[in-house]
């Protein structure tokens, strides 16, 4: 593709064919030490390279800017259009999916450097892999689905105004990433799962429970899930730094999503109160 | 009693609806995934869902029309009564995905909204904004979620399907291997469901997601089951060109009102927005005026080729313009906002305002293993859970969704994949059930059965790894020629070249020399990383060997296939030719000589007699007046 300066409305000039330099913290498994290693990557202005097509190019010539083969790096990916999640990572200091991460943009002169870390409140796999086990355990502690009768027909879903329905849109696009985690200063990092529930749940889940309790049928589970909110690793751990809604890459309105749960959370442990006297 | 199990090997929209279906029925599952379910490929799912509905019922619609055109849209290629089953339970299966959450575009009323697309004069697909697959995913991931709190189902993510254990001609397990730990351990199984989707990645770049290699296909094909129609891929006409993959760019761009147009003027390099209407070519619209820019996805790809390859592609390059420019920004982000912020993200250009350059890209596979089907007595569909519905060739080995070959013939239309995956769950999951509970079998659990049948599978997979780890010492590094990389490389871009949108028989022919070299050279290769934890290296290698098997069947496919069908195009056989070749390719593999043989299967035909499938073409030359009709332009925009 070329890129025409006057006909982009959105995109800088054009960048030129030059060279990248790629700083990749590189680790061989738990327990292991860290490294850093760096390649020199071929870059073609405007032809839509990315993080992806960069780390694909170094596994096919594995040879670091000392001249020492190495292996090809590890990272973890799968749908390359920021709908599945998986190749997020730091880049740069900040979290984000590496598939979007556009090198014209990033990198746009010869010589300019891209520092790639694997995601810091998750163990590390290997390299840029790390594993994210905890974030779908926190999906189950809030039970996070609609519980339906089963799978034989029953007729139709509850009808819904578009507003709702837009709102739960919203809330539902949340890929499973951990960005909102990754940047969370109460999140930390748990490599026990015994402590997965004694520790901050972060945005993303209590985000969930807000979606499944606007749900007619949803709601049906609204006191359990107000429960797996409440106490220590619960809505009210959230220091409000805002970080989680700045690095969202589907602008999900998670600050919302906390004070809506935090409210309720606390109508729902008052109601609690009041009943049990 | 011994405890029965099923296997299910992949967690997109097929395997999960088979998993809570067999879940529900009360039969434990183990649920195999390269990545975490909810990562599976089905999220890159776009446009919609199909089914006849109501407000589509008031206006002349019905089940039995999706039914036909489905069958139209395939070219007569497909087994009928699965697609009769199938077009009639849709209507059903978006009532159950409401129940579940789906958050389905609502009218102002609170009905759910309908959209246009390919194929159809009637809207009749259903959509959540325009990332459709990835909410009907995470509403069976959420289902599938629940029942593993409950201990009916035990997830198996980030673990690879290695081989098939046959025992006497019948599936009793899976051999697998941990893509972290890197062990290899055999599970035991009552059934095995195959759901592991398309093969995309043996064309390199395409639409697809990283996974879709074909490979846990093609171990099936290499381990005795059948593969039907591989050469049958369909190329999406609308992609973005990227470094990394051809992102998809949804039909339903086309259906909310999208254009397809270049400039009449070869290698104009005019702002697209300075050019007039009568100096653009809109000839989708102009050839097709009953249907516009809503042809089916491999006629549009081929009149994308066919204006590109006589130089009219915009500033001579191999991309067209898809317009939404002339609908309101608000109607835009309501319906297609995901799509359009993915253009915009990975091009750098607001769709809003500038007309998206888009290029047809590998997207599906039509084509895959080989799956029976018991009919009705009168042929209008299938015998509810017959334990036969969608089994390979192999005993208790089913394949659901794209990695079967039913339903969609020669060519798959827009919005009825999602419709195959979930039904075939649905509809199928309950044919495994009455497979282990009643089936032939049943009094000889898969748990009951020796050790040694299990032992051997994963002695023959951890020597095949072993001698991949082992070639890391051996040649030299830096050898192109047997860089794994390299190969699929090589592959990717010769499979594009010679088995897409124009095949020849002297193609072809060159073709099937390409694979015998990088076959060669594949016995060769040298991994780049011996490490035994977490190696992906090995995981990539061993599938390139498994999609170099696959390629061979979709070339040979293609060569044996003299006629032009669906997404088949021959230029040395441009017409369709049914006396002949109405008829599924069935590829049989030879273990001991590792050759693919080929048969003709019948089809069957019963309901609707072929007809010619032209969706109105007329003669439209760039030259010409621009007075092409905007039949579609703007469909759907008042809503």
């Amino acid at each position: 593709m070329t890129a025409t300066s006057n006909a982009q409305p959105t995109r800088k000039a054009k960048a030129p064919d030059r060279t990248v330099r790629f700083r990749i913290k590189r680790c061989d498994g738990p327990g292991k030490p860290s490294r850093w290693e760096e390649f020199d990557v071929p870059v073609q202005g405007g032809a839509g390279a990315n993080v992806i097509s960069c780390l694909q190019w170094i596994a096919l010539n594995p040879v670091t800017v000392d001249g020492k083969r190495t292996t090809p790096v590890v990272w973890d990916s799968n749908c390359l259009e920021e709908v599945c999640g998986a190749c997020t990572m730091v880049i740069n200091g900040r979290v984000r999916q590496s598939c979007s991460c556009l090198i014209d943009d990033y990198a746009p002169n010869n010589g300019d450097v891209i520092t790639l870390e694997p995601m810091e409140k998750f163990p590390v796999v290997r390299d840029l892999w790390v594993d994210r086990a905890r974030l779908f355990h926190t999906l189950k502690k809030v039970r996070a689905w609609v519980p339906i009768d089963g799978t034989y027909y029953q007729g139709p879903g509850p009808k819904e105004s578009p507003e709702n329905q837009e709102t739960r849109y919203t809330l539902s696009t949340c890929m499973s990433c951990g960005c909102c985690l990754d940047a969370c200063p109460q999140f930390t990092l748990q490599e026990d799962p015994k402590e997965w529930d004694r520790s901050f749940i972060g945005a993303a889940a209590i985000s969930q429970a807000r979606l499944f309790n606007m749900h007619e049928t949803g709601k049906r589970l609204a006191s359990e899930r107000l429960d797996a909110l409440m106490g220590p690793g619960g809505v009210s751990d959230c220091g409000n730094a805002q970080n989680c809604v700045k690095v969202c890459p589907k602008n999900i309105p998670l600050t919302e999503s906390i004070a809506a749960m935090g409210r309720a959370v606390v109508f729902h442990s008052l109601t609690k109160w009041l009943e049990r006297r | 009693m011994a405890q029965q199990r099923v296997i299910v090997v992949g967690g997109g929209l097929a395997g999960l609806a088979a998993t809570v279906r067999i879940a529900e029925a009360g039969l434990p599952v183990d649920l195999f995934s390269m990545v975490p379910v909810k990562r599976s490929h089905s999220v890159c799912a776009q446009g919609g869902i199909n089914a006849c509905n109501d407000v589509a019922r008031q206006q002349g619609y019905s089940e039995y029309m999706h039914f036909d055109e489905t069958v139209y849209g395939g070219d007569f290629l497909a087994d009928q009564p699965p697609i009769y089953e199938m077009t009639h339970w849709a209507p059903r299966i978006i009532d159950l995905l409401d129940r579940m959450g789906v958050p389905f575009n609502r009218t102002l009323e609170g009905f759910r909204d309908l959209r246009l697309f390919g194929g159809s004069l009637f809207k009749r697909t259903h959509f959540a904004g325009a990332s459709t697959g990835q909410q009907l995913l995470y509403a069976l991931d959420e289902q599938v979620r629940r029942y593993e709190v409950e201990g009916k189902v035990t997830k198996y993510e980030f673990w690879e399907f290695l081989w098939p254990v046959i025992e006497d001609g019948r599936a009793v397990g899976i051999v697998a291997q941990d893509m972290r730990t890197m062990q290899i351990r055999a599970f035991r199984a009552d059934a095995v469901v195959m759901a592991t989707g398309g093969c995309g990645l043996i064309f390199g770049k395409s639409t697809n997601s990283v996974i879709c290699t074909g490979g846990a296909a093609s171990r099936c094909y290499q381990a005795g089951a059948w593969y039907g129609n591989g050469e049958m891929i369909q190329v999406h006409p609308t992609a973005i060109p990227g470094a990394d993959k051809l992102r998809l760019m949804s039909e339903s761009a086309r259906g909310e009102g999208g254009r397809v147009w270049v400039p009449r003027k070869k290698g104009d390099t005019r702002d697209p927005r300075e050019i007039p209407e009568s100096e653009r070519w809109y000839f989708l619209e102009e050839r097709y005026p009953k249907y516009g820019n809503l042809v089916p996805r491999d006629i549009a790809t081929r009149e994308i080729f066919d204006v590109c390859m006589q130089g009219y592609g915009v500033r001579g390059e191999n991309q067209v313009y898809l317009d939404l420019t002339h609908l309101t920004r608000e109607y835009l982000d309501r319906k297609l906002g995901a799509i359009l912020e993915i253009y915009e993200k990975f091009v750098g250009e607001d769709p809003h305002v500038m007309p998206m350059r888009i290029f047809p890209a590998v997207h599906y596979s039509m084509g895959g293993l080989w799956t029976q089907f018991v009919p009705k007595d009168d042929g209008r569909g299938l015998v509810q859970g017959d334990p036969r519905q969608m089994m390979t060739s192999v005993k208790g080995l089913y394949a659901f969704g794209e990695v079967n070959f039913a339903y969609h013939g020669a060519n798959r239309l827009g919005a009825n994949a999602l419709l195959s995956c979930i039904f075939d769950g649905l509809f199928c999951g309950q044919s495994v059930v009455t497979y282990v509970r009643d089936g032939e079998f049943h009094a000889q659990p898969a748990e009951g059965l020796g050790q040694g049948v299990y032992d051997a599978v994963v002695a023959q997979e951890t020597r095949k790894a072993q001698r991949l780890i082992d070639s890391a010492g051996s040649g030299d590094p830096a050898d192109k020629a047997t860089n794994p990389y390299q190969i699929a490389l090589e592959l990717g871009q010769e499979m594009t070249a010679a088995c897409t949108v124009v095949k020849s028989g002297p193609r072809l022919e060159q073709c099937l020399g390409k694979l015998a070299e990088l076959r060669e050279r594949y016995w060769r290769v040298r991994l780049g990383d011996a490490a035994g934890w977490t190696n992906q290296t090995l995981s990539f290698t061993r599938a390139l060997g498994d999609m170099l098997v696959l390629a061979e069947v979709i070339a040979r496919g293609s060569i044996e296939r003299k006629e032009s069908r669906g997404a088949h195009y021959r230029s040395d056989y441009p017409e369709r030719n049914d006396a002949e070749y109405m008829k599924t390719t069935i590829a049989k593999y030879d273990a001991a000589s590792g050759q693919t043989r080929l048969e003709w299967g019948e089809v069957m035909a019963n309901l609707i007699k072929p007809r010619p499938r032209t969706y109105g073409k007329t003669e439209g030359k760039a030259d010409a007046k621009g007075e092409g009709k905007q039949a579609m332009a703007g469909a759907g925009a008042g809503t």
